[in-house]
């Protein structure tokens, strides 16, 4: 393999020739370089998109700074190439490398690949190709990197079982550290590949798939997993961090523009809301919040550090967070003369969450963002985010009365139970928004209505119900594109390709490797850019290895089925996530688990956790401190 | 923010290997967070989305180093010159390094409308044998008309100067330009080597010298 000298000369002559030459040369303000003899264990973080987006990871910069806290380890970036850089790259047999080093991918010993969602497989794919590692787990031997992959996209972990080492299931932050002593481990006592991968599988919150065996019925359904090892877990549990600790603030900042260009601070993980539809809810239970002292003090060392003009206060439901006014009051106050601006995503539908905004300057340039989902009565209550269109109107009224002229609405289309009358009322709800800014501010005022498409996800309620089919998703779409147009009103949909393609991934089991696989030999990558995906290699995909894409995306599962994805616990039941499925075929709710727990599994799972971590470090109830028998 | 600014400074700076791929806006970003991180009160425009006020000399092509970059200032407060060099320098990211610091007028006109020209040294990568050659025709001609972004201009009055430097103590070939550098009538090094029938991937360009109108 080449050496960092010899890929460098090679840099030198490909770099000017490439778009964005600034994606591949490392080099940015706060990244870190070590001795690479000096440190144990070398690990490449990969992430498997272009730099612009990778950059933008909170959790890729957090595993970043943990792992390179360490004296004894190194971690450093990998992203894929862009296709004119990949190109050039495969055309001057230069083979994938390190920004920091330049190292090929292949002198690591571990390499952590980022999968946060499932349109990242094939380029996940590439990026092994890419770094000249053989692409199944099973053809690797000693001499290989382990490879080790993590993110929301790996609690169904069965699509890409074939390819990698061990999965990481749930947060990572402590986990990794756990993976890189047991590895240093391993080495010292000499084992070889097997033998890590085996003492790897003890750990909680790894997934190692050679452990397992996967059997499934005669109509193709799955039937059972199998452990081909005494010892390995099953389930497997998702690690959780107990006590968020204080947030990183020490980010590399980028030579060139990138999607998110700012310092992204996380206030909050998890959400209470507990929308049917929403994996992100489901596996990020408990909902942890931190302090607001521990935000602000963080604020103050990531404009230290970085210097960025923007910061991102992050988590899955903004105006929950307990000391939301609190927050932006002091962050007003300490930083207000400073030209900051401050980012406060994902806020809920009510006048808090336009006070909250009101109060951050600077912030009215982008429209206000609500996302009521649904917009029939009957709708809202079945994926459980009750909110009335009274309540949106108030807010809609609110939010142009306070000076903004655009308000963007995030709906779904493919609900289950849809009918075109559901879809309907999302047009009349637009047009009576739009009415509301009418009479508020006049013709300045803006509707931009983005209607994604409903993909039913493992883990969650909803993991029974089919997709929609491409002719009905076009039937919804047109009716859609029809009404939704004229003055003051914007219409955003998505490919139904996409839909069908990220649905059966996301559902899929361990037969859709061999799919995923085919696809990348058929030409996918970037599938996540609707420029470059290509529906007809994974057709083909399909086709070359009898299975059907329908059986995934379009077939009503039976309630007694059992899921491929069941030896992976989220600690949610599924007697949990089956009466919540019942419940939603009759309408009924549940409000906010703040105020009254629904037994959703995590307590009983976690009471531990929970006794260590009292008070508000969770959001849910306590748990009683243990009972001690009284012996007379 | 509501004051008109306190102090304005030129900064001469090198753009160095590490930056060589950053454009013209993420330069100017680069020097708006380094002042942040300085903690130095940066002056803002006034209105709805206030610009901060520092101003770059002109627009270095990407992939081109340089050691004499310029760029002003606009502060809301009085420091020393010694402490801002000090401070900014701290703060500066791999591939900026101040040379020179300044105080200037702090209505005093723009710097780009200053800006009349720029020399470049450019190494060869590749030993090219007819080199002064090539360099001599091209000085003899009265006009040489090439064409960018479909339309044709004559690079020749552009080009102030040309020469093969002789104080070169590696093997290496190199090129002095020196060329025009006006609203309208910017010359491109690149250009130059395209004139001489030279491709520019096979050279190194750096930027030594804006060169400015005396205020």
């Amino acid at each position: 393999m080449l050496t960092p000298t010899e890929i460098q000369t090679k840099l030198n002559r490909i770099l000017p020739k490439v778009q964005k030459p600034g994606r591949y040369t490392g080099g940015e303000l706060n990244q870190v370089v070590k001795d690479w003899d000096a440190v144990d264990t070398r690990v490449a973080l990969a992430f498997p998109d272009i730099y612009d987006l990778g950059m933008s990871n909170l959790g890729m910069a957090v595993l970043y700074d943990i792992l390179n806290q360490r004296n004894d380890v190194f971690a450093e970036r990998v992203y894929s190439p862009w296709t004119d850089m990949e190109n050039a790259m495969r055309a001057n047999d230069l083979p994938l490398y390190s920004l920091e080093s330049k190292h090929a991918l292949t002198d690591f010993d571990i390499i952590g690949l980022s999968l946060p969602y499932e349109s990242l497989f094939s380029n996940a794919l590439n990026l092994l190709d890419l770094g000249r590692i053989p692409l199944f787990s099973s053809e690797r031997g000693n001499e290989h990197p382990l490879i080790i992959a993590g993110g929301h996209a790996t609690y169904n972990p069965e699509p890409m079982h074939a390819f990698i080492d061990a999965f990481i299931i749930g947060e990572g932050e402590e986990v990794i550290l756990d993976v890189v002593d047991c590895f240093q481990n391993a080495k010292k006592q000499n084992h070889n590949r097997q033998a890590t991968l085996r003492a790897l599988s003890q750990i909680w919150g790894v997934y190692v798939p050679s452990l397992y065996q996967a059997q499934y019925n005669e109509d193709g359904t799955f039937a059972a997993i199998q452990k081909l090892a005494d010892d390995a877990p099953l389930p497997v549990q998702k690690r959780l961090v107990p006590k968020l600790p204080p947030p990183l603030t020490h980010f590399i900042v980028p030579y060139i523009d990138t999607v998110h260009n700012r310092a992204p601070i996380e206030i909050m993980r998890g959400c209470t809301r507990g929308c049917r539809f929403c994996h992100a809810g489901m596996v990020n239970r408990p909902v942890r919040e931190r302090p607001v002292e521990d935000v602000l003090e963080a604020i103050d060392n990531a404009i230290q550090s970085t210097g960025y003009e923007e910061i991102g206060l992050l988590s899955l439901s903004s105006s929950d967070y307990t000391h939301a006014l609190e927050l932006i009051e002091k962050v007003n106050q300490r930083f207000g003369e400073k030209n900051l601006s401050v980012s406060l995503p994902s806020l809920r539908i009510e006048s808090v969450s336009v006070d909250l905004m009101d109060s951050l300057k600077n912030n009215r340039r982008g429209g206000f963002t609500l996302a009521p989902e649904a917009a029939s009565e009957r709708m809202r209550k079945i994926i459980n985010k009750p909110v009335s269109n009274q309540q949106l109107l108030t807010t809609a009224r609110e939010i142009f009365s306070r000076g903004w002229t655009t308000i963007k609405l995030y709906f779904m289309i493919g609900h289950p139970s849809e009918t075109l009358e559901d879809v309907q009322a999302i047009v009349d709800l637009c047009k009576e928004v739009l009415q509301v800014g009418r009479e508020t501010i006049g013709k300045r005022a803006q509707i931009n209505a983005g209607v994604s498409t409903f993909i039913p996800k493992p883990h969650t309620p909803f993991q029974w119900v089919p997709c929609d089919s491409i002719e009905q998703i076009i039937a919804k779409q047109t009716l859609l594109k029809k009404e939704l147009r004229g003055r003051g009103l914007k219409l955003n949909w998505n490919n139904p390709q996409e839909t069908q393609f990220e649905s059966w991934l996301s559902r899929g089991d361990r037969r859709m490797a061999e799919v995923v696989y085919q696809a990348w030999v058929n030409g996918a990558k970037f599938d996540a850019w609707s420029e470059h995906f290509n529906f007809d290699a994974w057709i083909a995909a399909f086709e070359k290895t009898g299975l059907s894409p329908e059986f995934y995306t379009h077939r009503q599962r039976p309630i007694d089925e059992v899921f491929p994805w069941e030896h992976i616990s989220t600690s949610v039941t599924k007697k949990f996530l089956t009466q919540d499925y019942l419940w939603s075929l009759e309408g009924r709710t549940r409000i906010d688990c703040r105020t009254q727990c629904y037994a959703c599994g995590i307590l009983p799972t976690f009471k531990d956790l929970r006794r260590e971590n009292p008070g508000d470090i969770w959001q849910c109830p306590e748990v009683k401190a243990k009972r001690v028998k009284v012996i007379k | 923010m509501n004051f008109p600014p306190i102090m304005r400074i030129r900064v001469t700076f090198n753009k160095t290997e590490a930056m060589r791929y950053t454009g013209h806006l993420d330069v100017q970003r680069a020097w708006e967070r380094a002042l942040r991180r300085a903690n130095l009160p940066l002056s803002y425009s006034q209105g709805f989305k206030p610009h901060p006020k520092i101003n770059l000399a002109a627009p270095l092509p990407l992939g081109y180093t340089s050691i004499g970059e310029m760029i002003d200032i606009w502060l809301d407060e009085h420091f020393t010159l010694e402490t801002l060099k000090s401070r900014i320098s701290a703060a500066l990211p791999p591939g900026l390094k101040i040379t020179a610091l300044s105080e200037g007028e702090i209505y005093g006109p723009k710097l780009p409308s200053l800006v009349e020209g720029a020399i470049y040294t450019i190494t060869l990568i590749e030993n090219i044998r007819d080199l002064k050659a090539r360099v001599d025709t091209f000085l003899s001609k009265d006009s040489i008309i090439r064409e960018r972004r479909k339309k044709n201009y004559d690079l020749r009055p552009l080009v102030h100067s040309l020469s093969i430097p002789i104080d070169n103590a590696n093997q290496e070939q190199r090129l002095s330009v020196e060329l025009s550098a006006k609203p309208g009538a910017t010359g491109r090094p690149d250009e130059v080597l395209y004139a001489l029938g030279l491709d520019p991937y096979d050279a190194k360009i750096e930027r030594t010298t804006l060169l400015l109108k005396d205020e």
